[in-house]
């Protein structure tokens, strides 16, 4: 138990240390580091191809590095054994930028998929469970037993951070949530975020290009360009740093416009 | 951390309160929901009953549901059963499971004998609406052709020229390779059997006839179905469950004619061609076995092949080959605009395209052998 409340205190939920990754000759991420705190919800910007989805890929373990290491709930990925894996694994989920239902499983059964793999519950639990995650995100139960491809783009997303949320993770990975909504659609869904991670206690990694998401549901912003984290910190950091892609970025025609 | 869960009964008075400890996480689900169901069986006694989550160590949706699940089967007429002792870290986690509507049932389908009945009903009477597809296609493909022949500009000649590659080029070496396999087991066999009555020579007429006839283009049009055809289906599927059809229709082409009609041109191609090179393989090898195993040296076996097989026999084999490949083109395009949006439908309809391609062209070669007896060749 003191351990496990000094875990708490001191380390962060994610520590990135020198990641360098490297497709072909291209360098992406070159001595990248990064902490993200437990409970806080972290936005992640920078350029267009600047390695943003790449680093998420690469602290879940879907790409490789060519060095550094990564710690997630304090446990070093590389070193950490199939067990261990599978214990971290449960306790994050992943929300990609298309969604990634499976096809051909109805939207019940997605959201169930992984319970069924790693819980032993009844169905009739997961079935109640499956419509309280679905009234969390803000969905109608008879959306349950239709197929993806019968859902809209803003459906999807929901549907995806529902399956997200399945196990209750204490960590969750967000690629672009609100990329593909309507303003209304893409205020809600920063809502919901914020909502979920008060209730359930969560620390949200957020991958993003809304700049309304970063005002009103992001705790600290940090910036990805040539490789490395070139800033972190509060909104307010960012408003008054110097770097010239974030001035152009937090005062451009577009950031005036969301801060009206 | 603090343990398993528990759920104790602590009676004061007229009242009765249920304590929760412990960890309520999905990790314990199986336990608690036992628990849980036990306590539902109070529901109905005269005392007033609370649910004190106030010792709670650590709490998810899936224990935040539990409770709630509990609370609305204690309730009973006008008596509500409160929770107690509730932080302000789960308070919301308990309120929002608790606006979740009662589970609707989820309808399942029993297996039944007139449900059964009902699914042949249906595929039997899918046959018609398959066959109208085919003839939908063909009619498709050459209204297209027929444009294309008027405005020879709008033909796609680089994307013929690509299919040509993967469909034709690329498939030479497994054709012959299987083919000339094939030839080799006829002539063993043949020899094998024909030595009893001393009619060794006579495996060149079988091989000849055989392979010209049927075997060289039924083989390597059933190949054909399960290299090309998929991938053609394969292929058009998942363009058309990632909106790539309908894109191409919105900028005002047809997609018969930019996608279906140069990959059939290929396959149309590609084909005699294929059973051409099919058929020389399969002499080959059946020659090299009728001489190294069945001492028939190739200057006999020319000879012979040449009494043997006439230019009709060629004449038969190769012409079935194109209608052979508009067959299996016209299956495989048919199937692939049919994907829906699922990658089991993607599978469902590759599996059939190959089934069907491979169906049709063994009766199209039925139809054609009796047309070729009939006219005497």
């Amino acid at each position: 138990m003191a351990q496990e409340i000094q875990d708490v205190i001191q380390n962060p939920i994610i520590r990135v240390r020198d990641i360098t990754v490297q497709f072909g000759t291209t360098r992406v991420l070159d001595g990248l580091n990064l902490d993200v705190k437990r409970g806080e919800i972290l936005g992640f910007v920078g350029p267009s191809g600047a390695g943003k989805s790449v680093l998420t890929r690469t602290i879940i373990g879907l790409v490789p590095k060519v060095a550094g290491h990564i710690e997630v709930f304090g446990v070093d990925l590389d070193a950490s054994n199939g067990a261990q894996r599978r214990g971290v694994e449960r306790r994050w989920g992943v929300l990609f930028q298309q969604g990634a239902l499976f096809s051909s499983l109805t939207v019940r059964q997605n959201i169930q998929f992984p319970m069924r793999e790693y819980l032993r519950v009844s169905q009739r639990l997961m079935d109640e469970i499956t419509m309280a995650k679905l009234a969390m995100v803000g969905l109608k139960p008879e959306v349950a037993e239709r197929f993806p491809s019968e859902l809209s783009g803003g459906m999807i997303k929901r549907v995806a951070l529902a399956r997200a949320l399945s196990l209750d993770p204490d960590l969750v990975f967000l690629d672009e949530p609100t990329s593909g909504l309507d303003p209304i659609g893409a205020g809600d869904f920063d809502e919901l975020v914020r909502t979920l991670q008060r209730t359930l206690g969560l620390t949200v990694f957020m991958v993003t290009h809304d700049l309304d998401s970063l005002y009103t549901a992001c705790d600290r912003i940090a910036v990805l360009g040539n490789g490395k984290i070139i800033a972190a910190g509060s909104i307010a950091d960012m408003q008054a740093s110097q770097h010239p892609w974030l001035r152009q970025y937090f005062h451009g025609k577009r950031a005036r416009a969301v801060m009206g | 951390m603090s343990g398993d869960p528990k759920l104790e009964r602590i009676a004061k008075g007229n009242a009765l309160a249920l304590c929760a400890t412990g960890t309520w996480t999905a990790s314990f689900a199986p336990v608690l929901e036992r628990m849980v169901a036990d306590a539902e069986k109070l529901a109905g006694s005269p005392q007033i009953i609370s649910i004190d989550v106030s010792e709670i160590a650590k709490l998810d949706t899936f224990g935040a549901w539990l409770i709630e699940r509990l609370r609305r089967s204690l309730t009973q007429g006008a008596v509500e059963t409160q929770i107690a002792g509730l932080s302000a870290n789960y308070s919301s986690l308990v309120d929002e499971v608790r606006r979740v509507k009662a589970t609707p049932v989820v309808e399942t389908s029993a297996v039944t004998i007139s449900g059964m009945l009902e699914q042949i009903g249906r595929a039997v009477a899918g046959v018609g609406g398959t066959v109208a597809g085919l003839v939908d296609m063909l009619g498709a493909v050459l209204a297209a052709s027929g444009r294309v022949l008027i405005h020879p500009r709008s033909f796609r000649l680089t994307s013929t020229v690509h299919h040509l590659e993967q469909v034709c080029w690329r498939a030479v070496p497994i054709i012959v390779l299987i083919t000339f396999l094939i030839g080799c087991i006829i002539a063993q066999q043949g020899i094998f059997h024909f030595r009893r009555f001393g009619a060794d020579i006579f495996v060149v007429d079988m091989l000849g006839v055989l392979v010209l006839r049927e075997i060289g283009v039924l083989l390597v049009a059933i190949m054909v179905a399960g290299r090309s055809g998929s991938a053609y289906t394969a292929e058009l599927g998942s363009m058309k469950m990632r909106e790539e059809i309908d894109a191409l229709r919105t900028m005002g082409f047809d997609p018969i004619e930019v996608l279906v009609l140069p990959r059939m041109l290929a396959l149309v191609l590609a084909l005699p061609i294929l059973a051409f090179l099919g058929a020389m393989a399969a002499l080959y090898g059946g020659g090299l076995v009728a001489w190294l195993y069945g001492g028939v040296d190739p200057e006999a076996f020319l000879l012979r092949l040449r009494d043997a097989i006439s230019i009709d026999h060629f004449i038969v084999g190769i012409v079935k080959a194109p209608v052979m490949a508009a067959v299996i083109g016209i299956v495989a395009c048919v199937e692939g605009l049919a994907v829906q949006g699922s990658a089991e439908s993607l599978g469902q309809h590759t599996t059939s395209s190959v089934v069907k391609g491979i169906f049709f062209v063994i009766v199209m070669d039925g139809v054609f052998a009796i047309f070729f007896a009939s006219i005497g060749m």
